[in-house]
C-alpha cells in the first residue's frame, strides 16, 4: 500500500507533533510517522509523575498544540489531544527503514512492509534511538519489555532481565527486592558495567538474591496457556538448553543510535565525533535537498526549541516568510551594539568580521549568539583576570583588548581575533589578565556552546588548535620572542590524544620529544626494585618531558595519562630552535628541572606515599580541581561534615563521609572533586550546571529540569536527585523545648504536585562567606579540601 | 594543608592560655599579704568575672558547632580554644577559690567544674589516640564493611555445614545464632562477650569464639578422609569469622571509649551552669 503526501514528518517527538500539527492546521496533506505505539516516546519513558520543565523560560511558544511546565501525565495528555483536535494524521508502529528518491519525490519504505511517498521529509527522530530487540521468535509478545518505569510495581513475579548493562543489572538489582529475578548474560562476566554496579550484581548473585545464567543468550519465547506463569524462556547456554517458566522477561541490550539510520539516508555529519550533529541551513534543511532535521537530532534537545522548529519548517517548506521565535530575543541582545542593523545583517557583520566563526553555518551560528553574551565594555576595563576560574570564549567585534600575560609582556588583540580559549580548553584557571581597549565590542560565548561547536565544525577546531600552539609557545617558552618566529616551530608541533592510563613515554626510551598539556594531566613514576612507584602528579597548562631534553637522552621516568588526556608535542629539533631564539628560557628550565629532581628524589625515598599518590590517582582524582578527603587518624565520626553540608544545603547533604575507599588513613568520601572537564556538564539540556568564578567550583542552578543526565554521567556517584526542603529550623527552639528539626537535618519535603526532584551535589559553598562548611564545622581538623598539585604535600606527610 | 585542632593556627590557643594562667599566677602572688586570699577581693572578683565568661564561652562551643552558616572562624579553631582555655579555668579558678573550699553550693561549682575540665581532657587524649587506632584496627575498612564480610562468612559456614555431619551443622549454626554483638555502654565499653553455643543439647558460654573452636579442633581429631578435609577448611573459615567478631568487638570498645566523656562532660557541664549561676546570686544576695 502506498500514501502520498505533501510533507512526511518521521518521529511524534515535540518537534514532529508540533510540524505535523501545523500541517494540519494549515490544511496540508500529512502524515506523522511513529515507530512505537505511542507519542513522545523518550518522555514516556520518564519515571510516573515526574515533573517537565519548560526551559529556557524566555523563549515564546510557537505551535498548535500546547505545552507547558508541568506533569509529565498532563503534558502526555495535552498533546494527545491537542493532535486529535487539530486532526494530524499520525500512524503508530510505523518505523522508517529507507528513504530513498529525492526532493518532490520521496518514497518512505517502512519496517512494515509499507511505503509512504512524500515531497518534503522532516526528520525528528531524536537521539535515543530504538531500544535493540532480542531477535528471537515471541519477542513481540506481551511479557516482553524493553523499559522498566518503576520496579516497585512489580511484587512477587518471576523475571528474566537480558543484557549485562548498567541498565541491565540497575533494574536486576532493583527487582530481586520484591521479585524473582534471573539475569541472563551473554558473556561470562559483566564486562561493560560501572565498578559500583559490577560489585552490587556480583554480591547479589553470591548471596544468592539474583541468579545469573552467564555465556547464555535466549532462544525463544513460549507462550503458555495455563498455569502459574504466562510464559517460558528458552535459553541456549554453555551447557545445552535451558528453560525458565516466568511472568515477565525485559530486555536491556542498549540501543541502536540513530545516527547511522541518518547517515543512510544521504545525510552527512562533519566528522566522527559522536556529538557531531548534522550540517542544517538556517531553515533547518540537511546537505539532501527536501529533507528537514529538527529537535535533539540537530543539536537542540529542549522540549520547547523541538516544537518551535516544527512550526517553523513547515512554514520554511510552505515558502512562508516568518522570523525565527528566537528573533526577538535576539534584537534585545543586539540593541546595545553600536550598530544600526537588523538582526540578520548583524549575524551577517559578526561572521565576516570574526574568521573564526566564518566556517559555521547560519542555523548553528544563531543558536551560538543566543547562547552568547555581547557587551561593549569600556577602556581599561577588566574583561577577566588571570587565575580566575571562568571559561568562556571570547571575539572581538569592535575595538581591540589588551591581553596580559605578565607585567613585561601585554599583547594586542584586534577585531576578528579571539582569546580565552586556553581555559576554554584545558578547564583551568585564567592564564593572563586582559584589559578593554577603546571601542570595544566584545562576543562572550559559554564552554559548552563552543564546545558543541568544535565537535561539529572541523574549521573551527583546526583554528583554534593552531592558534593555541602559537600562544603556548610563547606564554609559557618564549614571552619575548615575536609571534611570526615561533610560527614556523608551532607548525612542526603535533597535538595528540592520550586515553587514561596510557602511556606517553617510558623510562629509559630515546628522548625524542618535549609535551605540552592542553588538557588532562599526567603522573610520572620511575621503576623501582621492579615495581611502578608514582612520584608526582602534573596538571594542565604544564610542559613535561623537557628534563631528558635538556641534559641525557634517555627518560628518566614513565609518564602516563591520568584522564583523557592531549597534549602538544615539540620533538628535540624545534625545542632547540625554541631555546636559541628565545633569551634565558635554557636557565628557566634548567632551575625547573632542578625543583622537579629534588622533589622526585624526596617522593623516592617512602614507598608508602608512592602508594598513597598511586590510590589517589586511582579513585580518578587526577581530574579533580578540588576534592573533599578525610584523615582517618583525626576523624571522630561526629558527622557534622554532613551535617553542615546538609544544613547549607536546603537539608540535602551533598557528602557521604561514611561511603568511598580509604587507603593508608586517607579517606575519599563520596563528594563532588569538581573535575576539570566535568562529565556532568557534557548532557545538561537547559545548560544548568556551571563552572564558577574564583573557586572553580562546578554547581548546578536553579533551571535545572531534573532530567537526571548529570546523575547518570557522574563516573563518582556524587549526585543526587533531591525535593527541596524547608528552611532550618531555630536552633534554641530545638536545644531548649526539643521543637522542630536537629540542625542540619533537612525537614522533609512536603511533596506537593509542583514540587519535583532537581539534581545536587557540592557547590563549594559558593554562597557562604567562609568557605566550604565541611571542612569548617569539621572539630578536630580531619577534613580537608585539596587540589591534585596539593597531593604531593600530603603523601610526604604520610611518612 | 591539614592540622589537628592542638595545632591549629601554630597553637595560637595554647599561647593565649598560658599568658591567662601566668597573669593569673602573677597577680595572685603579688597581692598584699595582709589580704586573706578568697573570692571577694578585687583580684577574686576578676578572676571570677573572667572564670564565669569563660564557663559561659566553653558551653557556646554547642551552639556554635551547629550554627553551619557562621563566618566567625571555624569549628576547629573554636575547639583547639575550647581545650586550651577550658584547660587554663582550672588554673584561674582554682584561684579565684583562694583555696577555701567547703560544703556549700559554691564548692559544688568548682567541683562540677573540675569533673568536667578532667572529663573534657580525657576526652583531648580519646580523640587523639582511638581514631588512629581503630582506622589501624580495621585497616583502613569501615565497620560496615566488616559486618557485610561477617555476614558473608556466616552465609558461607552455614551453607557449608549443610552437608556435614548432624553434631558439627548444630554446633556452626547455634555457634552463629547466638553470637551477641554490642548490648548496653558498659558491655560495648568492657568488650563483654555474651555469645553461647548449644554442644550436645546444653549451652555454652562462648566468649570469644574459643569454645566452639576448641571443639571444632578436638572434633578433627576424630574424623577421617573426606570430613577430615571439610572439617579442616571449616576450621580454617571459622578461625577469619573469630578474629572478624574480634576486630568488631575491639572497635565498639573502642568507639565506646571514645565517646564516653561526651556523657560526662555534656550534662554536667549543664550542672555546671545551674550551680555557676546559684553561686553567682547567692554571693551578690548575701553580700
Amino acid at each position: 500500500m502506498s500514501v502520498v503526501v505533501e510533507i512526511a514528518v518521521i518521529g511524534a517527538g515535540p518537534g514532529g507533533m508540533s510540524a505535523a500539527a501545523r500541517c494540519a492546521e494549515l490544511g496540508v496533506e500529512h502524515v506523522l510517522l511513529e515507530s512505537s505505539s505511542k507519542i513522545a516516546n523518550t518522555i514516556q519513558k520518564y519515571q510516573k509523575g515526574k515533573h517537565v520543565m519548560a526551559e529556557p523560560g524566555i523563549l515564546p511558544l510557537r505551535s498548535p498544540i500546547v505545552f507547558d511546565a508541568g506533569k509529565r501525565e498532563t503534558i502526555l495528555d495535552a498533546w494527545e489531544s491537542g493532535l486529535q483536535s487539530v486532526g494530524v494524521n499520525i500512524q503508530y508502529e510505523a518505523e522508517v527503514k529507507a528513504i530513498s528518491g529525492m526532493q518532490g519525490d520521496f518514497v518512505i519504505s517502512l519496517m512494515n512492509g509499507e511505503q509512504v511517498q512524500a515531497r518534503h521529509v522532516i526528520l525528528g527522530i531524536g537521539l535515543q534511538g530504538n531500544p535493540r530487540q532480542m531477535g528471537v521468535p515471541g519477542e513481540q509478545s506481551d511479557v516482553v519489555q524493553y523499559t522498566l518505569d518503576d520496579p516497585e510495581e512489580y511484587k512477587e513475579e518471576t523475571i528474566a532481565i537480558i543484557g549485562a548493562g548498567d541498565a541491565a543489572i540497575e533494574n536486576a538489582i532493583a527487582l530481586a527486592v520484591s521479585n524473582k529475578v534471573y539475569i541472563i548474560n551473554r558473556k561470562d562476566e559483566f564486562a561493560r558495567a560501572k565498578e559500583g554496579n559490577l560489585n552490587l550484581i556480583l554480591a547479589a548473585i553470591d548471596a544468592g538474591r539474583i541468579e545469573c545464567f552467564y555465556n547464555s543468550a535466549p532462544a525463544e519465547v513460549q507462550l503458555l496457556e495455563q498455569g502459574e506463569f504466562p510464559a517460558n524462556l528458552v535459553l541456549k547456554t554453555g551447557s545445552g538448553e535451558a528453560t525458565i517458566p516466568l511472568h515477565r522477561i525485559i530486555a536491556r541490550l542498549g540501543a541502536i543510535p540513530p545516527r547511522s539510520l541518518v547517515e543512510s539516508f544521504g545525510i552527512e555529519f562533519p566528522n566522527s565525533d559522536p556529538n557531531a550533529i548534522p550540517a542544517l541551513t538556517s531553515q533547518y534543511e540537511s546537505n539532501v535537498p527536501g529533507i528537514y532535521v529538527i529537535g535533539a537530532l540537530g543539536g537542540y534537545p529542549l522540549i520547547k526549541q523541538a516544537m518551535n522548529q516544527g512550526y517553523e519548517v513547515v512554514e520554511y517548506i510552505l515558502g512562508h516568510d516568518v522570523k525565527p521565535a528566537d528573533h526577538e530575543l535576539l534584537a534585545a541582545k543586539f540593541n546595545s551594539l553600536p550598530y544600526d542593523l537588523e538582526v540578520d545583517d548583524v549575524l551577517a557583520l559578526m561572521q565576516e568580521r570574526i574568521p573564526v566563526f566564518a566556517g559555521v553555518n547560519a542555523l548553528q551560528f544563531r543558536e551560538l549568539m543566543l547562547d552568547s553574551k555581547v557587551w561593549t565594555p569600556a577602556k581599561g576595563e577588566v574583561i577577566f583576570k588571570q587565575h580566575d576560574y571562568t571559561n568562556t570564549f571570547f571575539t572581538i567585534l569592535g575595538g581591540a583588548v589588551e591581553i596580559e600575560v605578565n607585567p613585561e609582556l601585554r599583547i594586542k588583540a584586534n577585531v576578528g581575533a579571539f582569546f580565552g580559549e586556553m581555559s576554554l580548553m584545558s578547564g583551568r584557571r585564567r592564564s593572563a589578565t586582559v584589559y578593554a581597549g577603546p571601542d570595544c565590542v566584545l562576543i562572550e560565548t559559554p564552554r559548552r556552546s563552543m564546545i558543541k561547536l568544535i565537535a561539529s565544525v572541523e574549521a573551527v577546531k583546526r583554528v583554534l588548535d593552531e592558534t593555541f600552539i602559537v600562544r603556548t609557545l610563547q606564554q609559557k617558552f618564549a614571552p619575548n620572542t615575536p609571534i611570526e618566529e615561533l610560527q614556523p616551530i608551532a607548525a612542526r608541533a603535533k597535538m595528540h590524544q592520550f586515553q587514561p592510563k596510557e602511556v606517553l613515554f617510558r623510562e629509559g626510551d630515546e628522548a625524542d620529544a618535549l609535551h605540552f598539556i592542553r588538557n588532562g594531566s599526567v603522573t610520572v613514576s620511575v621503576q623501582i626494585d621492579g615495581r611502578e612507584v608514582v612520584m608526582s602528579y602534573v596538571p594542565a597548562n604544564t610542559p613535561i618531558g623537557e628534563m631528558a631534553l635538556l641534559g641525557n637522552t634517555t627518560r628518566t621516568a614513565t609518564v602516563t595519562a591520568a584522564v583523557k588526556t592531549e597534549t602538544i608535542s615539540l620533538d628535540r629539533e624545534s625545542f632547540n630552535l625554541l631555546l636559541e631564539r628565545s633569551e634565558g628560557l635554557k636557565e628557566r628550565m634548567q632551575s625547573m628541572v632542578k625543583q622537579r629532581h629534588e622533589q622526585n628524589v624526596a617522593l623516592q625515598s617512602n614507598s608508602e606515599s608512592s602508594d598513597l599518590m598511586s590510590f589517589l590517582m586511582g579513585q580518578g582524582l587526577g581530574e579533580a580541581t578540588d576534592v573533599l578527603l578525610i584523615d582517618e587518624n583525626i576523624c571522630v565520626g561526629c558527622d557534622l561534615c554532613e551535617s553542615a553540608c546538609a544544613g547549607t544545603h536546603q537539608g540535602t547533604s551533598r557528602l557521604n563521609r561514611k561511603a568511598g575507599p580509604t587507603f593508608a588513613h586517607i579517606h575519599v568520601p563520596t563528594s563532588c572533586r569538581h573535575c576539570e572537564d566535568p562529565s556532568c556538564m557534557k548532557d545538561c539540556p537547559p545548560d544548568a550546571i556551571q563552572r564558577g568564578g574564583l573557586g572553580g567550583e562546578v554547581f548546578i542552578g536553579d533551571n535545572c529540569i531534573g532530567c537526571g543526565n548529570c546523575q547518570r554521567n557522574c563516573p563518582y556517584g556524587v549526585i543526587q536527585m533531591a525535593y527541596k526542603t524547608e528552611a532550618p529550623d531555630n536552633y534554641w527552639r530545638w536545644m531548649l523545648f526539643g521543637l522542630g528539626q536537629k540542625p542540619g537535618k533537612g525537614k522533609a519535603a512536603v511533596v506537593t504536585e509542583s514540587s519535583f526532584k532537581q539534581a545536587v551535589k557540592c557547590d563549594m559553598c559558593k554562597d557562604q562567606s567562609g568557605g566550604p562548611s565541611c571542612v569548617r564545622a569539621c572539630p578536630t581538623g580531619a577534613a580537608m579540601r585539596l587540589s591534585p598539585e596539593e597531593f604531593v604535600d600530603l603523601v610526604n606527610l604520610v611518612r | 594543608m591539614h592540622t589537628s585542632f592542638l595545632s591549629h593556627a601554630n597553637a595560637r590557643y595554647l599561647k593565649v592560655a598560658l599568658v591567662l594562667v601566668g597573669l593569673s599566677i602573677a597577680a595572685y602572688w603579688s597581692q598584699s599579704r595582709h589580704v586573706v586570699p578568697n573570692g571577694g577581693t578585687w583580684l577574686g572578683y576578676t578572676l571570677g568575672t573572667i572564670g564565669a565568661l569563660l564557663i559561659l564561652w566553653l558551653i557556646y562551643l554547642g551552639r556554635r558547632k551547629r550554627n553551619f552558616t557562621a563566618g566567625w572562624g571555624t569549628v576547629r579553631g573554636w575547639v583547639s580554644a575550647h581545650v586550651y582555655l577550658g584547660t587554663a579555668l582550672l588554673v584561674v579558678a582554682t584561684l579565684h577559690t583562694g583555696f577555701q573550699f567547703g560544703m556549700n553550693v559554691h564548692t559544688l561549682a568548682y567541683a562540677l567544674m573540675c569533673v568536667v575540665i578532667f572529663s573534657g581532657l580525657f576526652g583531648v587524649w580519646a580523640y587523639r589516640t582511638y581514631p588512629e587506632a581503630r582506622n589501624s584496627l580495621k585497616r583502613s575498612q569501615t565497620l560496615d564493611d566488616i559486618f557485610l564480610q561477617l555476614e558473608d562468612i556466616d552465609t558461607q559456614l552455614k551453607r557449608d555445614v549443610s552437608t556435614m555431619a548432624s553434631d558439627i551443622r548444630s554446633v556452626i549454626t547455634s555457634a552463629i545464632d547466638r553470637t551477641e554483638i554490642g548490648g548496653g555502654i558498659y558491655a560495648q565499653i568492657a568488650g563483654r562477650d555474651n555469645s553461647k553455643v548449644v554442644i550436645a543439647g546444653e549451652v555454652h558460654r562462648n566468649a570469644g569464639q574459643l569454645n566452639v573452636v576448641a571443639w571444632l579442633v578436638q572434633r578433627l581429631t576424630t574424623a577421617e578422609g573426606e570430613e577430615s578435609k571439610k572439617l579442616a577448611a571449616l576450621v580454617r573459615d571459622y578461625g577469619a569469622r573469630q578474629q572478624l567478631l574480634q576486630v568488631i568487638r575491639t572497635d565498639i570498645r573502642f568507639q565506646g571509649i571514645q565517646d564516653v566523656w561526651l556523657y560526662v562532660h555534656i550534662p554536667l557541664s549543664i550542672g555546671l551552669l545551674a550551680a555557676l549561676l546559684t553561686h553567682v546570686v547567692s554571693v551578690f544576695i548575701y553580700w
